[in-house]
């Protein structure tokens, strides 16, 4: 079942929208807390999520480090700016590639539908450059390349 | 080349950053490529296979020869951007409604 969608507003934004069987306050912690982020905000198989740290407050720091366990990896830093318990969030970004890249600006909504939560994650769509800079390193916005491909790497 | 410098600043292996280099000067093979790198052909292929995956070099069919080169400048990366961040999205998304499906169950719940 695809819940997701995403889609770009004009030419600097992306949309995504997804719904989750579960309460906006369960969703909105799954994304503030850092021992439920380094269980689902991974890469491909054997990422892990060595290092998170979000401190939920604004002003709070974020830092993902991502590893393969094979001695590649790259991180995240970011702040937190504003902080709605349980509906809004919305914090800075950049990856570490090992350059920072410009500051990804993510706006989260979580809103109550129904039994569940339709989240809503406005972000920025990075420049050219940038995409294949990210695109290059074979992982962009601390998330994975496909599996299949993955796979057909690995093989 | 425009393409080789700021772009490519930010790929994390130095080999695949030769690479691009060495295929600036022109196309190649595996077998070509190998042997400055001193690497074996697997391994070259891997670092291949990791760029054109990245869009950021093709193959083209000569004979039974497949020499590398860089693509085109993408007209418009912007879709296969959108591809692979949709893919991971909904790859992490599946992990957390297990997540959130565990945290709804009582606690000691035989499954």
């Amino acid at each position: 079942m695809n819940k997701m969608s995403l889609k770009t507003e004009g030419d600097r934004f992306v949309v995504v929208t997804r719904r989750f069987a579960a309460s906006p306050e369960a969703v909105y912690r799954a994304h503030t807390d850092p021992e439920v982020i380094k269980k689902w905000m991974l890469g491909p198989p054997g990422w892990t999520m060595p290092v998170c740290i979000n401190d939920p407050r604004p002003g709070g720091k974020i830092r993902f480090e991502w590893s393969d366990g094979n001695g590649h990896g790259f991180y995240l830093t970011g702040e937190n700016l504003e902080m709605e318990p349980y509906k809004r969030l919305v914090h800075v970004e950049r990856m570490h590639l090992p350059d920072p890249t410009p500051d990804n600006h993510v706006e989260t909504l979580f809103e109550p539908d129904g039994a569940g939560t339709l989240m809503i994650m406005r972000m920025t769509l990075p420049n050219e450059e940038v995409r294949k800079s990210m695109l290059a390193t074979g992982m962009e916005s601390g998330m994975a390349v496909s599996y299949d491909r993955l796979e057909s790497l690995v093989a | 080349m425009q393409i080789l410098d700021s772009s490519f600043a930010a790929l994390s292996d130095p080999t695949r950053r030769a690479i691009l280099a060495r295929l600036a000067l022109g196309e190649a093979t595996v077998l070509e490529l190998a042997k400055p790198f001193q690497m074996t052909q697997p391994a070259i292929s891997r670092h291949l296979k990791v760029l054109e995956t990245a869009g950021l070099i093709e193959q083209r069919v000569d004979g039974t020869r497949r020499p590398r080169r860089l693509a085109k400048p993408a007209l418009d990366n912007i879709d296969q951007y959108l591809n692979t961040l949709r893919r991971a999205l909904e790859a992490n998304y599946d992990r957390l409604d297990n997540i959130l499906a565990e945290i709804n169950a009582p606690k000691g719940d035989p499954k």
